[in-house]
């Protein structure tokens, strides 16, 4: 007997079927409301702790307003902001070429791999006052202290990151006979900025910490300067003030981060199973 | 053979592997011959562990030999080349750029620039059917469109022998079969030489002039396949008697490959 085979008709054209879009409730409408209701809970609770111990958000807020009204808080977040940016500017141009370098040398990741990975463990707050002997109390220990905090984190995960890029990525390259910078360059990098951009904002975090510290042990000024000043006048309402700010301001930047990312490596996102929202 | 394009002379390869602090040889090929003629298939098949793509990887000049000389259109092989393309087992595009922009990437390296890039690019892709999907990243393709680019990124650097390892394994069979019958057709046009790894038998026997069967590191067998080229419809070919036969044959060769093995 011989195989059989019996047609069957084709099935019409799928293009006027109706098609549904899944509606889902968008993510920034969830952390808005989750937002809300943890600043509902504080102000409901918070009334009730002696004001020394504790504060809530409409005394934050009006401690807030006085502070931007004077101009003091205005002053403080400029004074900050410099020491911040240029010492997590100079981390991501240190740190980047750095974690690709050491990613890529066999020579290099012996050499300077132990000092990295024991640099980041290192207790900064333990070397702010050796810093201030060496730069004193200005603008410079507070940038250098920021560095020294971001510039770690961006250097250890671009490091894995070049580690990670797949043997046959680079072998593409060999095939075509690319010089090592053209692979570094053309193969390595983007491969690596997915890690590079989780390096930068862990960087971010830490870098605001940093700041912070650095303002405590200098000068009493920046944000860090407002903080313990409020702090040992027991004003804690006025304390809260620039915690906040400075938590909302590492947010601002992550999301910046976040944004910068979508636009230079927007294959990622669309890549991985969620979108970067 | 004066024509010869790759020519593998005595060629013999050493690994050292370090197991348990112990540093083991492991001998991937031994002392192994053979040759390609100009614009001649020849496909490498065996088991997996014999030796065909570390064999590959030799001529492609990502792996040196450890002693013997393999030589490519006359000149011994010293790294990679422009002589040489290869087409990876999985395409590896690279993710970040459009397929056109992967399909310029071997061309930018070797020099090419502007109009004339872009253009001989497009023409690569126009080649292997994909003229339309140019402006796709890499996962909005399908595997064998991947490969499709994969393919169109070998060739569009005009190389002496094409070095396929493998390249629609990891395809469907509808896939697989349509892409084997572009592929003769893009030979059969350009007259390319190329060198195919596979373990799938039916795609050794439809493919190739000539097939090297491996075992262990060495060259078990060189078959010789006795079917019209152009190959004309793979259809027809692989209900045809000749195509039976010569299947026969070098699953034979294979089978007493295994046996020995064991």
């Amino acid at each position: 007997m011989s195989p059989t085979s019996t047609p069957v008709a084709a099935p019409s054209a799928a293009s006027d079927e109706p098609v549904t879009v899944a509606r889902e409730v968008p993510a920034w409408m969830i952390t808005t409301l989750s937002v809300v209701f943890f600043i509902g809970l504080w102000e409901f609770f918070g009334h009730g702790v002696d004001p020394i111990f504790g504060s809530y958000p409409s005394a934050i807020a009006e401690a807030g307003w006085d502070l931007l009204k004077s101009g003091v808080l205005g002053r403080a977040l400029w004074q900050s902001m410099q020491a911040f940016l240029v010492g997590y500017g100079l981390s991501v141009i240190v740190g980047v070429p750095l974690g690709l370098l050491i990613g890529r040398s066999r020579f290099l990741e012996a050499a300077l791999g132990v000092f990295i990975t024991g640099a980041y463990a290192m207790p900064l707050v333990a070397l702010v006052p050796f810093l201030v002997l060496l730069l004193g109390l200005g603008f410079a220990v507070k940038a250098s202290v920021v560095f020294l905090m971001a510039v770690f984190p961006i250097v250890i995960n671009t490091w894995l990151g070049v580690r990670a890029v797949p043997k046959t990525l680079i072998e593409v390259g060999k095939s075509f006979v690319a010089s090592d910078f053209t692979i570094l360059r053309r193969i390595v990098l983007p491969a690596t900025i997915p890690y590079i951009m989780a390096g930068i904002k862990l960087a971010v975090g830490r870098g605001v910490v940093a700041m912070v510290i650095a303002e405590f042990f200098t000068a009493i000024s920046g944000l860090g300067g407002i903080i313990i000043n409020s702090a040992n006048n027991f004003d804690t309402a006025r304390m809260f003030v620039p915690v906040i700010v400075l938590m909302v301001l590492a947010t601002a930047l992550n999301g910046l981060v976040g944004w910068v990312e979508r636009r230079v490596a927007p294959w990622q996102t669309e890549m991985s199973g969620r979108d970067g929202n | 053979m004066s024509t010869s394009q790759v020519s593998f002379s005595d060629v013999s390869k050493v690994f050292a592997l370090r197991v348990d602090n112990q540093v083991q040889k492991i001998s991937a090929l031994k002392s192994v011959n053979f040759e390609v003629g100009k614009s001649e298939i020849v496909t490498l098949i065996g088991p997996s562990g014999c030796g065909k793509t570390t064999a590959l990887r030799i001529l492609m000049g990502l792996e040196t030999a450890s002693r013997g000389s393999v030589v490519v259109a006359g000149k011994a092989v010293k790294g990679c080349g422009y002589d040489r393309g290869l087409v990876f087992q999985h395409a590896e595009l690279l993710p970040w750029l459009t397929a056109l922009q992967n399909v310029m990437f071997g061309l930018e390296l070797k020099g090419m620039r502007g109009n004339e890039l872009k253009d001989t690019a497009m023409r690569y892709l126009d080649l292997v059917g994909l003229k339309d999907a140019a402006n796709r990243r890499p996962y909005q393709l399908s595997g064998g469109m991947k490969q499709r680019v994969g393919i169109a990124r070998a060739l569009a650097i005009d190389p002496e022998v094409l070095l396929m390892d493998e390249p629609f394994g990891a395809l469907d069979a509808q896939t697989r079969e349509s892409l084997q019958g572009e592929l003769l057709e893009i030979q059969a046009r350009s007259k390319k030489t190329i060198v195919f790894v596979t373990h799938d038998l039916d795609e050794a026997v439809l493919l190739a002039d000539r097939i090297i069967v491996m075992r262990n590191g060495s060259v078990q067998e060189i078959i010789k396949v006795d079917l019209p080229r152009p190959r004309g419809d793979l259809g027809t070919l692989r209900g045809s008697k000749e195509f039976a036969e010569t299947r026969y044959v070098v699953w034979k060769a294979l089978h007493s490959a295994e046996q020995q093995r064991h």
